[in-house]
């Protein structure tokens, strides 16, 4: 196990540039996911550390020596692949054991580690088999149990899951979480799924447009997002984001937006800076801190009903604000809210994400910028 | 039939020059192919095409007779090498091209994965690259032996003694003084000739059965 990190990383391909100026370093042990929408620069982070990739300029160091210009072989690493990259012609012991074979092990004491191996992700029945002969989610732990086989600095893993059916995925992400708490090893995981970041990382790096937009914990990323591209990407349903008109008035902040009834926020330094280049905010209020009021009154936004699903547990009511914009709510009832007309929905001021023009985030107060 | 050595021998000759020919263009357009196809040099299209191209060439009618002033130049007149050479020139680029996109259906984790699980550039493509690639490979191989074993022209220009002439050459002396055809020694040495290739078919259907490991669906 070792730690990572880039320096002033770069990579372009031809005009494109897929990572900019990246500075990333994550510690021995850590999970770190790189999250992000497609094309946004994280599997080419990823492969820039299994060296599949060459930084177009900057370093990368893996337990604190320079690989940069290392061979993928040379870097000591395991990766899961997307498409699990499972040899076609060899059964499951010999794919599971190759990355022994090439390190010269005897043939009948890498069978018998993969089979260890194997046992451990329940498919050592199986070892006969061609990959062929075997469902999605044994595919995706046989990949697995080859970057397991021998003993690496860090692992990768590239959309692992993304394959698998929506059960096998919750299954196949409680045991990568398991394996990491059995484990602890150094992995990093890139994934655009915003529950198996959250669910699996130690940090979570949200990537854009090739550039690191947030760097923390999950339960920082998910109650202090740095930026609305960040608010809009993680939770489910995302943070419903409102623009509004912002103005200062007896040291408080006024904000309007059709169908809010709000009493404003105390002024800090950071609002007035924030208000100093742009009135124009974006109040944020993730879904679950809204619920149904009994009709209009202050810490309220009232529109017309456009949906109102109930899911079992929860119910999402959406309603339809001016210019197709729409705030949701999840209610935790197992009751159908009888719902109709123009609806309600009440927030505490406590629970309000303030982002200004540029759409960062204003610190609230008491909080650190 | 197999009295007369004559016939007997130009089928071995033909089964020497398909045989080095097809080694030839099976080596040759596998390891460029592959590279081609993984490597990411600019202008490795054009490169493809360009050779596509002077191949329709090489093998035409009209490139006889600078196909003869060069092996003659190089002094390989009346050799099996000099078939060998000619038919692997002018085989070599379709047979890259056919395999270099079957090279490109097949997904570089393959390869990626193996090297980042230790292997070296040459480990990964022996152990992995090679027997997913196999399929095309036999493809390839029997549409170059094909097209060796049945070709007229190029033996007949290249070669002059009658003990280096192939079965396609031979087949058209089987005639009597008179010039009439010996129509039985015609009829069972075609048999004969036509045999190997169904023979090959076979062989090869039965052995990879033309099938396509694939990539794993996603």
């Amino acid at each position: 196990m070792a730690s990572v990190e880039f320096i002033n990383v770069n990579k372009q391909f031809g005009s494109f540039s897929a990572v900019t100026n990246l500075d990333l370093a994550m510690g021995d042990g850590e999970f770190v996911c790189l999250l992000g929408p497609s094309g946004c620069g994280k599997t080419t982070t990823l492969r820039m550390i299994a060296g599949l990739e060459t930084p177009t300029s900057g370093q990368i160091l893996i337990g604190g020596k320079d690989v940069t210009a290392l061979h993928p072989r040379d870097r000591q690493i395991s990766m899961v692949f997307q498409d699990y990259a499972l040899y076609p012609h060899m059964n499951l012991t010999d794919n599971i054991a190759y990355p022994l074979k090439v390190r010269g092990e005897a043939a009948d004491k890498r069978a018998a580690r993969a089979q260890e191996v194997a046992d451990v992700l329940k498919i050592g029945h199986l070892m006969d088999r061609l990959p062929s002969q075997i469902s999605g989610g044994q595919q995706q732990r046989t990949s697995l149990a080859r970057a397991l086989v021998y003993p690496s600095q860090v692992y990768l893993f590239d959309e692992p899951l993304s394959n698998l059916d929506a059960k096998l995925r919750l299954e196949a992400r409680g045991f990568l979480n398991h394996l990491q708490r059995d484990m602890g090893m150094t992995a990093v995981y890139v994934t655009h799924d915003q529950a198996e970041a959250m669910a699996l990382a130690t940090r979570i790096a949200v990537m854009d447009g090739g550039r690191i937009v947030q760097y923390a914990p999950p339960i920082e990323i998910y109650r202090r997002p740095a930026t609305t591209f960040v608010a809009n990407f993680v939770g489910n349903p995302p943070m419903n984001l409102i623009e509004v008109e912002a103005t200062a008035a007896d040291g408080r902040l006024a904000l309007r937006a059709p169908g809010l009834e709000f009493a404003g926020l105390p002024m800090t330094d950071a609002i007035a800076a924030a208000l100093a280049r742009a009135t124009r905010l974006t109040l944020g209020v993730r879904p679950e801190h809204l619920h149904v009021a009994a009709g209009p009154g202050p810490d309220t936004i009232t529109a017309p009903l456009f949906a109102n699903e109930n899911m079992g547990p929860e119910s999402l009511v959406t309603l339809e604000r001016p210019e197709g914009a729409r705030v949701t709510a999840r209610i935790f009832t197992d009751d159908h809210l009888p719902l109709s007309g123009r609806v309600s929905l009440g927030f505490s001021p406590a629970h309000l994400h303030l982002f200004d023009g540029d759409g960062r985030r204003i610190p609230a107060a008491g909080e650190g910028a | 039939m197999f009295g007369n050595s004559y016939a007997v021998h130009a089928l071995w000759n033909s089964l020497l020059q398909s045989v080095g020919g097809v080694i030839l263009v099976g080596a040759a357009a596998t390891l460029a192919a592959y590279a081609l196809s993984r490597s990411q040099l600019p202008g490795k299209g054009a490169v493809t095409y360009v050779l596509l191209l002077f191949s329709s060439v090489v093998s035409g009618t009209a490139a006889m007779v600078p196909l003869f002033l060069i092996i003659s130049a190089a002094g390989l007149m009346d050799t099996h090498v000099a078939v060998i050479l000619t038919f692997a020139g002018g085989l070599l680029p379709t047979a890259m091209f056919i395999l270099r996109d079957f090279i490109d259906g097949i997904p570089k984790s393959y390869e990626e994965s193996a090297m980042v699980a230790g292997a070296s550039p040459v480990q990964a493509f022996r152990d992995v690259a090679l027997p997913v690639i196999r399929p095309g490979i036999v493809v390839v191989t029997v549409w170059a032996f094909v097209n060796i074993w049945g070709s007229f022209l190029i033996p007949f220009i290249l070669l002059r003694s009658s003990e280096k002439m192939p079965a396609s050459v031979a087949i058209y002396s089987f005639y009597s003084e008179a010039g009439t055809p010996i129509v039985t020694l015609l009829a069972a040495y075609s048999l004969i000739y036509s045999l190997p290739v169904i023979v090959l078919y076979l062989f090869v259907s039965w052995k990879f059965g033309f099938r396509f490991f694939g990539g794993i669906k996603a």
